[in-house]
């Protein structure tokens, strides 16, 4: 039995939860309901489920079957309460800020946030009177100072992107904790595999399922899960779980649904209004995903620590950035926090800087060089001449990166294949700059 | 919506809507270390085809003020005491386990204001094992994780929710871990320890409903035939694949089975 009383383990939990076969026909896969709507039984029975009186299945931009069970198996696995399915990881993201703040908010988050995240916290959200303060991911008293009156939520990765700092979740937990907040957790680079931030005191959890989940790089979509810890009444924060809300005949949250209140009010009116949700045909990519996940997170993590292992022993290489190396600050909270491995990403600098970096990605064969994460292909990507090229070596400091990096997201491939590309790549990048 | 008993607030939901005690009323009682928010979805169903609901927090349970009763006459006195102060005259109630046990208990009290009873996963007599007491009575984790692994029945476990996206098994472990301490632990023992389930059920004359779980090991619905034969008049309906927790596993068959009843 597991320590939330499930009778399943992790991995028979990733196959099988959410999903009865199909009472009809008795399909063993998850059928893909490739539908908008569903035949109501009758005018009051309609009326009840619009009212959430009766549970089911409305429209699907509010819900679907397919997306229902990848919703309730992520829920499983995390250890949560229920989940939403969105259109994309930050989708998911947006939704979860949405649902319990509005302008006027504020967030504290670590600064160490996928370049996407930024941009959201930096300049969007402003626009709409959200504000962020960013705060050193290492520096848990930093987020303590940041905390103002308007604060409604923290903020953080449990593996920082790129710079693959593991966050100290039970200390950043009890910070905002203190100061009746939730703490929301990007857990897309660990996976539940690898890290169950509920467990360490995190209270919501959005995932990229683009990434690791799904596994295959074929589908797009995101994953907002609801711990259901948080007391938001006690907290005296969050009228939107805890006052009538007049868009649902005068519904209070908390009230009516105690610890599912959050991914209630997220569902009922966030995919309702906002409207970003999954498609079936995503969702059911992304199960296919999951169900093979643990077995694919331990192949990812033996191969990642190979990987860096090799790097660390390469003459074309200034440094290497992997949790688990003796070297990384952050080594024994990963061991911590993430026992069965801290991931399948890598930095690390290639020597010769911009030029010897392009000439390297050129060269690789397997290693394919794009912009994404957690396939389960070896990917690769220089920043300072893809995504940040236009930016100078002063600039890509400021933001934590530098010329010399290179991000390696490891795959599945066999390891002495990966090992002798990134050889013969390190090799040329290494001649031309002799040259 | 909140009120007073013994000078001790106490917290009900009405469904969404408003409270009205000329209605018929429906009480819903939870079971142990357990709150209100379990009947959400019959109680909002109730509350808007023709009852008004009062979906309980017992004391010292949920919202509702502290400390919880020891005994399943104490629950049953305060009941009693609250169906008073809340002036109510044509009254149901619905309990699930230890509710289960203070409807009967209650339903033996108050002949004359009480038209029908559903019993959900009871039994006249909840014995608890020894082990769990202790450990519900010391606060261990293990105590919620023994009545998850044992109340939400095996189908419920993997899931298949019919409210999308609801993870029943998750949602059960976080009401017990949000209980007061201790509060699993008294309840537990209030259980173990009253004698009065055949007794009571002699008394009753209303109509009475068994809702019974067909996979609810915690209850198992093999146990209630001397239930059955003590009350007057009484209907048993198993939900087939169902746990202990059949108004969260099932919601929709335990509304339409509880319509029926009250129809």
């Amino acid at each position: 039995m597991t320590s939330m009383g499930n009778i399943f383990e992790f991995d028979t939990l990733s196959l099988h939860a959410g999903q009865s076969p199909d009472s009809e026909n008795g399909s063993r896969a998850v059928p893909i309901y490739q539908t908008t709507s569903y035949v109501f039984k009758g005018v009051d029975h309609a009326a009840s489920m619009f009212n959430l009186e009766r549970p089911g299945h409305i429209y699907s931009r509010i819900s679907n079957p397919t997306t229902a069970v990848l919703e309730e198996r992520i829920s499983a696995l995390e250890g949560g309460v229920g989940a939403v399915a969105t259109a994309s990881g930050h989708a998911a993201l947006v939704l979860g800020i949405l649902t319990i703040m509005g302008q006027g908010g504020h967030i504290v988050a670590s600064s160490a946030l996928y370049g996407g995240t930024h941009n959201l916290f930096s300049h969007t959200l402003p626009r709409f009177g959200i504000t962020t303060t960013k705060v050193d991911p290492r520096d848990v008293d930093g987020f303590r100072s940041a905390i103002k009156p308007e604060t409604r939520l923290v903020f953080g990765e449990t593996i920082g992107n790129p710079g693959l700092e593991v966050l100290n979740i039970p200390a950043i937990a009890t910070v905002a904790h203190e100061a009746g907040l939730p703490l929301m957790l990007d857990s897309t680079f660990a996976t539940p595999h690898l890290c169950k931030p509920f467990d360490h005191g995190a209270d919501l959890i959005v995932h990229s399922a683009t990434k690791w989940l799904g596994g295959h790089g074929v589908a797009i979509g995101g994953l907002l899960v609801d711990g259901g810890k948080f007391d938001w009444e006690n907290s005296g924060l969050f009228p939107t779980l805890t006052e009538p809300y007049d868009g649902y005949h005068g519904l209070d949250f908390v009230e009516e649904f105690g610890p599912q209140a959050f991914i209630m009010r997220a569902r009922a009116e966030g995919l309702r209004d906002f409207g970003a949700c999954m498609s079936p045909t995503t969702a059911f990519h992304i199960l296919q995903g999951i169900e093979t996940l643990p077995l694919r997170m331990e192949k990812h993590v033996r191969n990642a620590r190979e990987i860096a292992e090799f790097l660390g022993g390469s003459d074309a290489v200034e440094w290497v950035v992997y949790p688990e190396l003796d070297d990384h600050p952050d080594k024994a909270l990963a061991s911590e926090l993430l026992p069965k491995g801290a991931g399948s990403m890598i930095a690390f600098g290639i020597k010769g800087g911009r030029e010897a970096g392009k000439t390297f990605i050129e060269r690789l064969q397997v290693w394919s060089h794009l912009a994404n994460v957690g396939d389960a292909k070896s990917l690769v990507i220089h920043p300072a001449s893809t995504t940040h090229q236009q930016m100078d070596a002063d600039t890509m400091k400021k933001a934590g990166l530098s010329e010399d990096l290179v991000r390696l997201s490891v795959g599945l491939e066999n390891i002495d294949d990966l090992k002798a590309d990134l050889k013969q790549a390190l090799r040329a990048a290494t001649i031309r700059k002799v040259v | 919506m909140e009120t007073q008993v013994h000078g001790k607030s106490v917290f009900f939901s009405t469904g969404g809507a408003k409270f009205n005690n000329a209605e018929r009323t429906i009480i819903f009682i939870h079971g142990a270390g357990m709150d209100r928010t379990v009947w959400s979805m019959q109680a909002r169903f109730f509350a808007h085809h023709g009852f008004t609901v009062v979906n309980l927090d017992l004391p010292g349970h949920g919202k509702s003020e502290g400390p919880a009763c020891a005994t399943i006459e104490e629950y049953s006195d305060w009941l009693c005491e609250l169906i008073d102060c809340l002036d109510l005259h044509r009254v149901s109630i619905v309990g699930h386990s230890m509710g289960s046990l203070v409807a009967l208990c209650s339903g033996a009290k108050l002949e004359k204001k009480i038209q029908k009873i559903a019993l959900l996963g009871t039994l006249p007599k909840i014995q608890v094992h020894p082990d769990l007491l202790t450990s519900a009575m010391n606060n261990k984790h293990g105590a919620f994780e023994t009545i998850v692994g044992w109340g939400v029945g095996r189908k419920a476990q993997i899931g298949g929710h019919k409210a999308p996206g609801s993870w029943i098994a998750g949602a059960s472990m976080r009401l017990l871990e949000t209980s007061k301490p201790g509060v699993l632990g008294n309840d537990l023992n209030a259980c173990n320890v009253w004698e009065g389930g055949l007794e009571s059920a002699g008394q009753i004359k209303c109509p009475v409903l068994l809702l019974l779980g067909e996979d609810d090991r915690m209850t198992p619905p093999k146990g209630t035939k001397e239930l059955t034969k003590a009350l007057h008049n009484s209907e048993t309906i198993i939900l087939h694949g169902a746990g202990h927790m059949m108004m969260t596993e099932q919601p929709d068959q335990t509304i339409e089975t509880l319509s029926d009843f009250f129809e």
